[in-house]
């Protein structure tokens, strides 16, 4: 039964896991806002000899398990620590999600806008920077901040690669002391009470950008 | 053939602002432009006027480059614009970007649903070319646009976002924006069609202003005869990727030669 005292134990242990969890969601949410723009760009440099090989390596890591790929990474790349490992590849998975996402918000800036930078001469870099670009993750924070949420919910993958964050700690807390309830318990308090705030937060910004 | 032309300025000598050579456009097999010849001299304003679909914005598009020649050539200040020579014979091929790019700069345009930079203020996007295309300094730059707003009646705008204006307030900011290029050329396409009716008078007040107080040639696309009336030089009444009639606005408007020009004169009524 839920022991109060291992609890007490488990909490520092816990908690010191979640700094690990949320600095493997920032960097790696980083990799993937940064690496999923390059490779939406990319997509769409109209280049078929890069298109091509792009789309098709973003297709293969899409469907392909981020667990199967923390497991290849390891072994295939050796040298580097777990975390940066780790970040490396979720932030890649994801990239593959966010390029998607981009799509859709450059599409649905209005061809008009083109049109309007063409009027004014402005060069194709300026035009994506200060024109298309804006608009367009404008219109997709909301989709970029439910996958920042999903990331994080998958960051106790990580632990396969010993990287120690929240899940990792619980479970090792949970092994040597016997108390998973407790440790476990507390680990999936401190993901919601993350997780959900910033849902709300996402879901007020929808809103917000909706009208 | 002239043998003694003075190669350093031919666009001063040029009598032609803009020349339409035998232009054919389509889209799949829809024809839109059927080998039109058109020339429009320095400072002139004309107005292209038909029923939709016959062609009159296509003639825009073309020369904004929004579109490309199916066949033809189109000229800007005497030398063509949408091919260049190439090869030692000089041969005509269709243009690439180094060839239209510093070109296009001397054409502006304004288009049916404005088309402003909804993220930026009204001040920025005024802003926006004439710093990044024309390279002046962020203070020149704001100065002028200033200058621009006020001509516009839009000088306490400055700082709004182009969502909080009306329609016709919004048309006003793009006809700052395409002027802050300086254009010499300056296209109009449609620019009071999408708005309210009681807001057509103020863009329009503000194109007699722009027509009166400089040398600009214009085109325009529009079905307010009277702004045609007062604005233009010559009348284009189009049919069917083709000319169908021209003359001056008294001529076209008062006396039509053609039963079509007349019908659609008495349509806008």
């Amino acid at each position: 039964m839920w022991d109060m005292d291992a609890a007490r134990d488990a909490l520092p242990v816990v908690l010191s896991g979640f700094g690990v969890t949320l600095l493997a969601t920032v960097l790696g949410f980083a990799v993937a806002v940064v690496a999923g723009l390059a490779v939406a760009l990319l997509l769409r440099s109209g280049r078929r000899w890069i298109a091509l090989p792009v789309g098709g390596l973003a297709a293969f890591v899409r469907s392909t398990p981020v667990m199967v790929q923390l497991f290849a990474a390891w072994v295939l790349v050796p040298g580097l620590d777990p975390l940066t490992l780790g970040v490396l590849v979720l932030g890649l998975h994801y990239a593959t999600y966010l390029s998607e996402v981009y799509r859709a918000g450059i599409d649905a800036v209005p061809k008009g806008q083109w049109e309007a930078c063409t009027a004014l001469s402005l060069p194709r870099r300026r035009t994506w920077r200060a024109v298309v670009l804006p608009q367009a993750v404008r219109k997709v924070l909301p989709a970029l901040g439910n996958y920042a949420v999903s990331m994080f919910k998958e960051t106790p993958f990580l632990s396969v690669i010993t990287v120690n964050e929240m899940v990792h700690e619980a479970s090792a807390f949970g092994s040597t002391r016997f108390a998973y309830l407790e440790s476990f318990t507390l680990a999936a308090a401190v993901f919601l009470l993350a997780s959900w705030p910033t849902s709300l937060l996402v879901r007020r910004l929808e809103a917000r950008l909706a009208h | 053939m002239p043998t003694d032309t003075v190669p350093e300025a031919p666009r001063a000598r040029a009598p032609e602002k803009v020349r339409f050579e035998g232009v054919t456009k389509r889209f799949g097999d829809h024809t839109v432009l059927d080998g039109l010849d058109l020339t429009v001299a320095p400072g002139e304003r004309v107005t292209l006027i038909g029923p939709s679909g016959s062609g009159k914005t296509t003639i825009l598009r073309l020369l904004m480059t929004l579109e490309r020649v199916t066949d033809g050539v189109v000229h800007l200040d005497g030398e063509p614009f949408s091919h260049m020579p190439a090869g030692p014979g000089g041969k005509l091929v269709p243009a690439d970007e180094r060839h239209l790019g510093p070109r296009r700069r001397r054409i502006g345009m304004v288009f049916q649903q404005f088309n402003l930079f909804p993220h930026m203020s009204v001040l920025a996007n005024v802003v926006e070319a004439p710093r990044h295309v024309l390279g002046l300094d962020a203070d020149e730059a704001a100065a002028r646009a200033r200058e621009l707003l006020a001509l516009v009646g839009l000088a306490g705008k400055a700082d709004a976002h182009p969502t909080r204006l009306s329609g016709g307030q919004q048309q006003r900011v793009a006809i700052a924006r395409a002027l802050a290029m300086r254009p010499d050329l300056l296209l109009l396409d449609e620019v009071t069609s999408a708005l309210d009716p009681e807001l057509v008078a103020e863009v329009l007040d503000v194109l007699r202003d722009v027509a009166d107080g400089t040398d600009i040639t214009l085109l325009c696309v529009t079905h307010e005869m009277g702004f045609a009336r007062d604005v233009s030089d010559r009348l284009l009444m189009f049919d069917r990727g083709r000319v169908l009639e021209a003359g001056t606005p008294d001529e076209l408007l008062d006396a039509p030669e053609h039963e079509r020009t007349r019908s659609f004169l008495r349509s806008l009524r």
